[in-house]
């Protein structure tokens, strides 16, 4: 029984990060198939950003889905899948650095340096490095109490990454809408919590 | 099954190229050796060299005629490598049809473009609404090749066949009042379903504007077709503007009115974004985008290792022709 649970808890695994590395599989089949359409630099930039804020949302969607689902078992994810942001932020820089700016170092500096837009991304991209270096178990024992301060910079990258996308719109907002409704949503159920708590904390002293 | 659909994309794009330039270089022999151009119906425009499926636009039966009847203009000949038609055709910006640039291929395959009505008014001597085919009747379909830049950052190649807009708009005797040409694209909901769009910043139906001279000037022009075939739906059929010089959501497609004004027009995106967006829209590597650079473009169709980026040229590379119309403006406030 305890080793058929152990191998139902490894398949589980196995499937959400084969599910979650199934964007990145799919975007480079279709690249050495040269099946990207005319524009095939900007589809693959485009398309890893896009994954690379949905594992986002979906990282920040963990605690209260547990919540709300009782799925306890959920948290154990949280960490792969702010793991598979990263890794399709870092692509998505990687991408726009090779495919679109091919490596022209002047032209990089300046779309980083001068765009709104760009700089806003590229900020959050810089702030998930310390969380992706301090992912790993053992890191989280030594920075102890730290390690929940420091990953609570998960917020305001959220917050720089809708702004990515909001300073790219032309006319069509529905996308940046749908995001950052879902964003409002996650972040409000955060501060209701926090208030709710504070309220019992307070209860008490009347 | 992918090597097929490899295969496929290959032979489309290069064969039916190679052949299409083989011919274009012995009808613009024959055009130099001949004087009798305009009469000899052996230049016609008929063998493209492309796909049979990809032969899908024949278009109305009085514009066939009219394809096959036309001549290459060898003063407008862009030496550039054409873009290959599947791309011209999958890879648009017609938000009428959605926002995305593979939606209007998908959406735009049933739009209705015959019978074809286009509305002349304002400043004009003989107003009135016309069938497109007695618009075109008078004229000669004329092939040109010119580049087109997107104010996106992005550029093709294309071979147009339609009319020198000047000529169309003297048939209308313009009057002294006329300072500008505005255009009006088809507002039809039912039709076009990105004039449904819950989220999008754009006022229907798309407006867009010329100054007079602007119109008269010999590049402007009136496409019914592209890759001598009737103009594809999802590039604007059955009637479209195609300013080279000018960045492309200058070239408004489907149109329906034409209105001279004595006033500058309001042009869709300029409403939408004066800031970003401006009236002139003349191709300008010196002005930026408010958000990203207009220095250089990258020449589609691209390939992901070799990304294809050149310099813009002033006005997209025709400046000998028209940079005289904008002499005294400043440019970096008339964007």
């Amino acid at each position: 029984m305890v080793l058929s649970t152990k191998v139902k808890n490894r398949l589980m695994w196995w499937s959400i990060f084969l599910v979650s590395l199934g964007p990145f599989a799919w975007l480079f089949a279709q690249a050495l198939l040269d099946n990207l359409g005319a524009d095939p630099a900007k589809t693959l930039v485009i398309e890893l950003g896009v994954w690379a804020i949905n594992f986002l949302w979906i990282t920040l969607a963990i605690t209260p889905l547990r919540k709300f689902l009782n799925w306890k078992w959920l948290i154990k994810y949280r960490r792969m899948m702010g793991l598979y942001s990263f890794f399709y932020t870092m692509l998505h820089l990687l991408a726009f650095a090779t495919f679109i700016v091919g490596w022209d170092l002047q032209i990089l500096v300046i779309e980083i340096t001068e765009r709104p837009y760009a700089i806003v991304g590229f900020i959050a991209l810089v702030l998930l490095l310390p969380l992706a270096v301090t992912s790993t178990k053992s890191m989280q024992k030594r920075l102890k109490k730290h390690w929940l301060t420091l990953h609570k910079l998960v917020y305001p990258i959220a917050g720089l990454a809708l702004l990515h996308v909001v300073w790219q719109i032309r006319s069509d907002y529905g996308d940046a809408l749908a995001y950052a409704v879902i964003l409002a949503w996650l972040l409000g159920y955060r501060l209701y919590k926090k208030g709710k708590t504070i309220k019992k904390l307070a209860a008490p002293a009347k | 099954m992918l090597i097929k659909q490899q295969e496929s994309i290959k032979s489309s794009e290069i064969t039916s190229e190679s052949i299409y330039r083989q011919r274009r270089t012995f009808m613009k022999a024959a055009i130099g050796a001949s004087t009798v151009m305009a009469s000899s119906n052996l230049l016609a425009l008929t063998d493209y060299g492309l796909d049979e499926d990809q032969l899908k636009y024949p278009g109305p039966n009085w514009l066939q005629k009219k394809l096959q009847d036309s001549f290459i203009d060898p003063k407008y000949q862009a030496k550039d490598k054409l873009t290959p038609f599947k791309d011209v055709t999958t890879y648009n910006n017609f938000y009428e049809f959605g926002t995305s640039k593979d939606q209007p291929a998908e959406n735009a395959q049933d739009f209705q473009t015959d019978p074809w009505i286009v509305e002349v008014t304002g400043a004009v001597g003989k107003p009135g609404k016309y069938h497109l085919e007695d618009f075109v009747k008078p004229h000669r379909l004329q092939e040109r090749i010119y580049r087109l830049r997107c104010v996106e950052g992005w550029s093709m190649v294309i071979p147009w066949v339609g009319i020198p807009l000047a000529e169309i708009i003297k048939q209308f005797e313009p009057t002294s009042k006329a300072k500008y040409v505005e255009f009006t694209t088809l507002h039809d909901p039912e039709q076009m379903p990105g004039q449904n769009a819950a989220f999008g910043t754009l006022d229907w139906p798309y407006v867009e504007g010329l100054r007079m001279d602007e119109a008269m000037n010999p590049l402007a022009f009136l496409a019914t077709g592209l890759y001598g075939q009737a103009l594809p739906p999802q590039n604007g059929a059955p009637l479209r503007l195609v300013v080279p010089w000018k960045y492309g959501f200058k070239n408004i497609k489907s149109i329906v009115k034409i209105r001279f004004t004595e006033t500058m027009p309001i042009n869709t995106w300029y409403k939408t974004n004066p800031r970003e967006y401006g009236f002139y829209a003349n191709v300008n590597p010196d002005v930026d985008h408010p958000r990203w650079s207009q220095a250089t473009e990258r020449r589609l169709p691209g390939k992901l290792l070799f990304p294809n980026r050149i310099k813009t040229l002033p006005f997209n590379g025709y400046a000998e022709e028209v940079a005289h119309l904008y002499k005294g403006m400043d440019l970096t406030k008339w964007y």
